[in-house]
């Protein structure tokens, strides 16, 4: 090969390689990221039963009820509005009423957000950052800190 | 009083990165040798200063001093005491002013170890050293002073946040650290020779130590951090694919990048630009790292301390080194001499390959990082890019570059035959789909990924020793003869088989953890059983336990395998008392490389407890492959031609410019 040919099949495999690459990435970030929603949100927004979405707030108040095994069932509030989840597993430690979590999971048809994960951080003066700027929009920032 | 010098000789050390900064520049500018030689001694000053003020803080911290605000905000009397030690930067303004001690410590190693550079590139270095060290020092002294006192002194402290009283605190932020900024020097050898417009296979010969060296510490910490979060957070993960894992992960691949391509410009001369650019931007991560990890600007599950203000104190030092040692590279690179060319088939072709899968994989993380504050400050919308998008993205990345890692050591220079390397690497092959086989046909639900999985971890440890078997001549000579080859052959070859059979092994666990894992979560009550990968676990009650500066309720299991004994676990619950704050301490049992891991959720109403339990299939393999890799990197420290300063005269002295007579 010349050393013309020898770079250009260099920069052709590099630029092919990229090319599969960003593809890769543009679907992924199509199909792979999940939006974050705040209560609120979900009167205006529209998301389908079974679409992945994370879920943040504070815990509300004297929702949270223990059922069989590991079930567990409590309502994600703004102050505002509040929205009904049901999760099996364990939480975390910093899990309690009115502390800031986020959840991830989907809506059932009829209306309850199925969660598999919960996350509340370990600092305990944390508020998950989505949560804090959801509530400082609102105006409700205050209360939570 | 004490604490006062603390502070005053942080301010010495600013005001003398300054000097370091602007004397011997305007030395090699003007030709004038005595400015030149001001680099040295105020480097090694400010590391004398940066430690006395650190050992300020340490003291402060053991002593119990409340009266200094940041030891009243983290620590308190009744804390053991290598927790009041680790302590120091288990907060956000020790933790910088650790990262100014390494600084620091780095540039008097440049200014001791250096002593064979050419005098005006060893001034240069450190001229940029002095420069991004005075930039942190301001940010310290501005916005994160952690001398500020309190008056009057609180009796007690607020006790330093319980998810970091351990000796993980102790190892990965020091050992992440010394990796991140271990890289400043490779970045200021980069800025150096863009300055000096200069640019030579001795220059790689210098900067190959000392990227060698930031990249075993940047693996031990990310390994070390990788295994406190999967045992502490008492979740039972390993990588979340986390905003702040991410952030020390994108310097570790650029970095494993540079640690390839600047072998490739020491022995061949070629990829020389591509070096410098590499140089600049595995620093350039390692500050993009600090400012995620410190802003608090992407939400994490480890982030601790964060303050979004002086985030952007950050921001503005990132911007200003990442800019500025970018245009000096557009503006100046096209002045340095070309390297060769190759044939795409040799190692050098081979090492082009590993460059292009790290830096694209390095790229698509990075892309995944940050997209969410893109998507953010463009539409308002908050998304989250987690484990979906990277294992996606990633992984059809990593699994062709993990495929051709076998190839690269047994390609000759220049121009290698892939099918003379091919047979080779028959033995290894084969073995490869002999355990493909086994796994397929004797492991319980085991599918076929992972089947394929623990191939392709086989072939890569088969690979790294056959290169070994190849290059002692195995199966050619003697074993007498194999035995002396063998031990003539150079640290670095052992290094590069090491480093790449410890690869082998982390893929090995990851592959067997994720795919063979085995998971029960139940409500349990004592004498209660629960089965679990042949294992019976039989829960035997909670028993208060009182500690030093905390209490508990300890989950007693004990286990048994095929009816038999076999071990105790303590899972426990604790409330630390001075915050009232709750954390889990799993109980792990280990069994060969793999571990019984149980945590303990939360009490239920018919006196029972939710137990979280796992079996972890061969999980230490995981962070055992990261210490091989960071022993392979050791060896080839160790390797005489790669000692530290110590590239021979002869070679050296081409190199040396005419305006800066030597020491």
């Amino acid at each position: 090969m010349t050393r013309k040919q020898k770079r250009l099949s260099v920069i052709g495999g590099a630029m092919a390689f990229l090319a599969v690459a960003s593809g890769l990435v543009f679907y992924a970030l199509g199909q792979k990221t999940s939006y974050f929603y705040m209560p609120a949100d979900l009167q205006t927004a529209s998301v389908e039963p079974g679409q992945r979405i994370r879920l943040g707030g504070l815990v509300e108040k004297g929702t949270v009820v223990r059922g069989a095994g590991t079930e567990i069932a409590f309502a994600v509030t703004d102050q505002v509005h509040s929205v009904r989840v049901a999760y099996s597993g364990i939480l975390p430690d910093l899990f309690r009423e009115e502390q800031g979590i986020v959840t991830e999971g989907v809506f059932r048809p009829d209306g309850v957000f199925v969660a598999d994960s919960v996350l509340a951080k370990h600092d305990e003066n944390y508020m998950p950052k989505e949560v804090a700027d959801g509530l400082k929009e609102t105006g409700l920032w205050q209360h939570a800190q | 009083m004490i604490v006062e010098i603390g502070h005053f000789s942080l301010v010495l050390a600013f005001a003398l990165s300054l000097v370091q900064f602007a004397v011997p520049l305007a030395g090699t500018r003007m030709g004038e040798a005595r400015l030149v030689a001001v680099a040295g001694p105020s480097a090694v000053a400010g590391f004398a200063l940066t430690a006395l003020s650190f050992a300020v803080l340490t003291a402060a911290y053991v002593q119990s001093d409340f009266s200094v605000a940041n030891v009243w905000e983290n620590s308190h009397s009744a804390k053991p005491l290598l927790y009041k030690v680790t302590g120091v930067w288990g907060n956000h303004e020790g933790s910088m002013l650790l990262w100014v001690l390494i600084l620091a410590f780095f540039g008097a190693l440049v200014a001791w170890f250096g002593t064979n550079l050419p005098a005006s590139l060893r001034a240069n270095v450190l001229v940029v050293q002095g420069l991004v060290g005075a930039a942190f020092l301001l940010f310290i002294l501005a916005t994160s002073n952690p001398f500020a006192r309190l008056d009057p002194a609180p009796l007690e402290g607020r006790d330093l946040n319980p998810i970091l009283q351990d000796i993980g605190l102790a190892l990965h932020p020091p050992l992440l650290y010394l990796g991140y900024v271990g890289f400043s020097v490779c970045f200021s050898f980069a800025v150096a020779a863009l300055i000096e417009g200069r640019i030579d296979a001795a220059w790689a010969r210098w900067v190959r130590p000392w990227t060698l060296a930031a990249w075993v510490f940047l693996t031990g910490g990310i390994a070390m951090g990788s295994y406190w979060a999967y045992y502490e957070l008492g979740w039972g993960g390993w990588w979340f694919w986390d905003p702040v894992e991410n952030a020390s992960f994108l310097p570790w691949l650029s970095g494993t990048a540079l640690l390839h391509s600047a072998i490739v410009m020491e022995k061949r001369s070629a990829l020389k630009i591509w070096t410098l650019l590499l140089a600049i931007l595995t620093f350039s991560l390692s500050l993009l790292g600090t400012f995620l990890v410190r802003s608090g600007v992407l939400t994490s599950v480890h982030a601790f301390a964060t303050d979004p203000a002086r985030g952007l104190f950050i921001l503005l030092i990132l911007v200003f080194f990442i800019g500025g040692s970018l245009s000096l590279f557009a503006l100046r690179a096209s002045t340095l001499s070309q390297g060769g060319l190759f044939h795409p088939v040799s190692r050098e072709g081979a090492l082009v390959l590993n460059n292009l899968f790290l830096t694209t994989a390095a790229a698509t993380v990075l892309t995944g990082t940050l997209y969410p504050l893109l998507v953010e400050a463009v539409t308002g919308d908050k998304i989250s890019v987690g484990a979906p998008f990277f294992n996606l993205t990633f992984i059809p990345l990593a699994v062709p570059l993990l495929l051709a890692v076998p190839f690269g050591p047994l390609l000759a220079w220049k121009r290698g035959d892939l099918w003379a390397v091919s047979q080779r690497l028959h033995a290894a092959l084969g073995c490869a789909l002999l355990a493909v086989a086994l796994v397929w046909f004797f492991v319980d639900g085991a599918g076929v990924l992972a089947a394929l999985g623990i191939g392709l971890a086989a072939w890569l440890m088969l690979g790294a020793l056959t290169d070994l078997a190849v290059k002692a001549g195995v199966g050619k000579e003697r074993p007498a003869v194999v035995w002396r080859r063998l031990k003539g052959l150079s640290r670095s070859i052992f290094g590069t088989a090491a480093a790449h059979f410890g690869l082998g092994l982390s893929v090995l666990g990851i592959v067997a953890v994720t795919s063979l894992e085995v998971e029960r979560i139940e409500v349990m009550r004592p004498g209660d059983t629960v089965e679990i990968a042949g294992y019976t676990l039989r829960f035997e009650g909670l028993v208060p336990h009182r500690g030093p500066n905390f209490t508990e309720e300890q989950g007693r299991f004990t286990y048994f395998s095929g009816g038999v004994r076999a071990g105790e676990i303590v899972s426990s619950k604790r409330l630390y008392t001075a915050r009232q704050m709750p954390t889990t301490e799993a109980g792990i049992a280990t069994r060969g490389f793999s571990q019984l891991y149980v945590a303990l959720g939360d009490a239920t109403a018919n006196d029972g407890v939710v137990v979280r339990a796992w079996w972890k299939p061969q999980v230490l393999l995981i962070w055992i492959g990261g210490l091989v890799m960071m022993a392979g990197g050791t060896i080839s420290l160790l390797d005489r031609r790669l000692r530290v300063g110590a590239p021979s005269r002869r070679r050296a002295r081409p190199a040396r410019s005419a305006e800066a007579p030597a020491e």
